[in-house]
């Protein structure tokens, strides 16, 4: 009995002795190569674009380490609030609340522009139409307009698809396109671009909104106006770029002032000339 | 010696592991109901702002959904809501830069709030939405509509859930909980007879081999992956149901409850075929010995012995369907509308909360609102589980 008593004695003080080696042989390796980590956080539409350029990242700079997660705009801006990231990546500005909390603890919020995304309407690609101005679409997702042909279609109900209610691309197109007015009680709503893009394919009705990035043959993008009607432009890169297509939105990164000095390399690098290239590769729009 | 000493150092062990177990429960339960309550103490306008009329305007009160209809431009007249006879004129505060200069409000917005206060006087009939730190409160011609707490009538038996509305967002759970019960009591009327066929088969009816390959395929079933099986009822099955039906959406409630009720099968089946076997092999020979056909013996004997067995199964299965999240989230649509028919588009609670709580802004209303959802489907699973071990407990048949 005593024999595995000792026995257990003695794995313990093994174990323990294990861990304090381990403790001095990292503090004994800091010194020499400080590596700083810094979190970041939040939308699934910047999220890309992150992942590429703290990859590119690496490859400049190694005395930075860099985490970067989803979880969504809100999600972003909660960590920061509670100091769990160092950046918060959103694809909508700051609520006034959010900013309010985090300015009531002291500490101010930095705004950055990383890149633009355009947003394409897309119907069905049997749908005759091709052209809608603003008003229509308000009136479509309001619940206005219900049947395609008041927008010189065929003789079909419409059924418009948003993306959830919280994402940071349904709150911009509610602002941009609706004019701040509610979409119509009970709009379908999909998780992802993804499933929009499926939902479309397969509805003959349907209308929606994706991120110029998604884009494909299944679904027709629609040519948008903002004049009333007079010019319609086709939801493009080279549109985009040049601003004549109107729903255009932000993607930002937020960060404390007071973590500006360890955040400042990876955000120099990404709004330098070769940052910016990583967004036209992603699929958005740049700041150039 | 030893041995004693290791056995009561196990017994310590494992009581301390069900303590632990025990307290993480209620300490999540306890968070939950926590942030839910909090819905109530949380005013119906947006945090940070204010909403604000003209000190002449008669009206000193709106509803969440009054102001819902005004800032959608539904309501133009200020008689419509107990006022005046006045054209009603909604004013955000982007708007006042384009009737100021930059240089006229300030570098800091130091002249801002004066600014306001003049456009509000210059307008009787207007309703302003302004943040509270520039809000011109103390100016003589301007009136702050006080904000009350969200109700619990609001909440309970609000027809329009519409959570990031501005300026005032609307809760109503009822869509959201018609939805849920429609798509998992349809899942359930749906896999019963299957499930139950299918365990009478294994059960009874299969021969060994078939019953060794049959049964470890249904349980694998239950470990597909929820997502894979939204993924395939958005796919496949969302255009048949809407090609068979002649629909416009392929997605909804009915499409729901076929992709619940798939998902629910394996509970269901496995459950309810353990219950029959458990029937004592002396029941059904003494059953054959009278004379009965092996029919006879299933439904007169197996199916009564097993009762409560299968009605644990259903219960299960349904508590299944009920809190089950991804695969409904892609296949009824979400829309937020109470279902008058089983081909409408529904939003589930599991949906609503999955979607929405990584983007709701921590601790506001809109979060609060979707823990108090997680308190309702909370409340609603654990009826359905104390039903479940009520039921599985009774022994209704007596042994003779």
């Amino acid at each position: 009995m005593k024999k595995h008593i000792l026995i257990l004695l003695t794995g313990i003080s093994l174990l323990s002795c294990n861990s304090k080696s381990e403790e001095t042989n990292s503090t004994g390796i800091e010194p020499k190569t400080k590596v700083e980590t810094v979190q970041i956080k939040g939308s699934e539409t910047v999220l890309p674009l992150t992942q590429k350029a703290v990859e590119e990242f690496a490859n400049v700079d190694s005395q930075l380490k860099l985490i970067v997660t989803g979880g969504g705009s809100g999600v972003g801006i909660a960590a920061l609030l509670n100091n769990t990231t160092d950046i918060a990546q959103t694809s909508r500005a700051i609520k006034f609340g959010e900013k309010q909390k985090i300015e009531e603890g002291g500490n101010t919020v930095k705004e950055i522009i990383v890149a633009y995304d355009a947003l394409a309407i897309i119907v069905h690609p049997e749908n005759k139409v091709s052209n809608l101005t603003r008003e229509q679409l308000e009136d479509i997702f309001t619940g206005k307009i219900t049947n395609w042909k008041e927008v010189g279609g065929e003789d079909l109900k419409i059924v418009p698809y948003a993306r959830e209610t919280s994402s940071g691309t349904y709150e911009f197109f509610k602002e941009s396109v609706l004019l701040n007015k509610n979409y119509l009680s009970g709009i379908m709503s999909m998780p992802a671009n993804g499933a929009i893009i499926q939902s479309i394919k397969q509805t003959k009705g349907a209308i929606a909104y994706v991120g110029l990035a998604y884009l494909n043959k299944d679904v027709k993008a629609v040519h948008v106006s903002y004049d009333g009607g007079k010019t319609f432009i086709e939801p493009s890169f080279a549109n985009a770029k040049n601003k004549t297509y109107p729903v255009v939105r932000p993607l930002f990164y937020y960060y404390l002032g007071n973590s500006e000095s360890k955040v400042k390399p990876f955000i120099d690098f990404l709004l330098s000339p070769t940052g910016q290239e990583i967004v036209d590769e992603v699929g958005y729009v740049d700041l150039r | 010696m030893f041995r004693k000493l290791s056995n009561r150092f196990i017994k310590q062990l494992l009581t301390f592991s069900g303590a632990v177990t025990g307290i993480a429960i209620l300490f999540i339960s306890f968070f939950l109901f926590k942030e839910g309550a909090g819905l109530f103490k949380t005013s119906t306008i947006e945090k940070g702002y204010v909403l604000i009329v003209h000190s002449a305007n008669p009206v000193g009160k709106l509803s969440s959904h009054q102001i819902k209809e005004i800032f959608d431009t539904e309501i133009t007249n200020w008689k419509a809501v107990g006022g005046k006879n006045q054209e009603i004129r909604i004013f955000r505060i982007d708007d006042i830069f384009n009737e100021y200069s930059k240089t006229e409000i300030g570098e800091n917005y130091e002249h801002l709030s004066e600014k306001l206060a003049e456009v509000i006087q210059k307008n009787e009939g207007i309703i302003a939405f302004l943040p509270h730190q520039y809000a011109p409160i103390n100016s003589p011609s301007v009136k702050e509509l006080p904000a009350g707490n969200i109700s619990v009538s609001d909440y309970f038996l609000g027809k329009e859930y519409l959570p990031t509305a501005t300026p005032a967002p609307l809760f109503g759970v009822l869509p959201l909980l018609f939805g849920t019960l429609l798509v998992s009591i349809m899942a359930i009327a749906l896999a019963l007879p299957l499930g139950l066929g299918v365990a009478i088969y294994i059960s009874e009816l299969a021969d060994e081999r078939i019953r060794k390959f049959l049964k470890p395929v249904i349980e694998l079933l239950a470990g597909i992956p929820s997502v894979v099986y939204g993924f395939f009822g958005l796919v496949v099955l969302a255009p048949i149901v809407q090609k068979t039906f002649h629909l416009s959406v392929g997605e909804t409630a009915f499409t729901g409850s076929i992709i619940l009720a798939i998902m629910a099968l394996p509970t269901i089946i496995s459950v309810a075929e353990d219950a029959m076997r458990n029937t004592p092999r002396a029941m059904r020979e003494a059953s054959l010995a009278l004379g009965a056909t092996q029919w006879q013996t299933i439904y007169k004997v197996v199916i009564p012995y097993a009762k409560s067995g299968i009605s644990a199964a259903v219960v299960l299965g349904m508590g299944r369907a009920i809190g089950e999240t991804m695969a409904v989230l892609m296949v009824t649509g979400n829309a937020a509308v109470i279902p008058t028919s089983i081909f409408n588009s529904v939003r589930t609670i599991p949906a609503t909360i999955a979607a929405e709580l990584g983007e709701a802004p921590a601790g506001e209303a809109h979060y609060q609102a979707l823990f108090l959802l997680g308190c309702i489907l909370f409340l609603i699973t654990m009826v359905i589980s104390v039903a479940a071990e009520m039921i599985s407990k009774k022994k209704n048949f007596k042994p003779v």
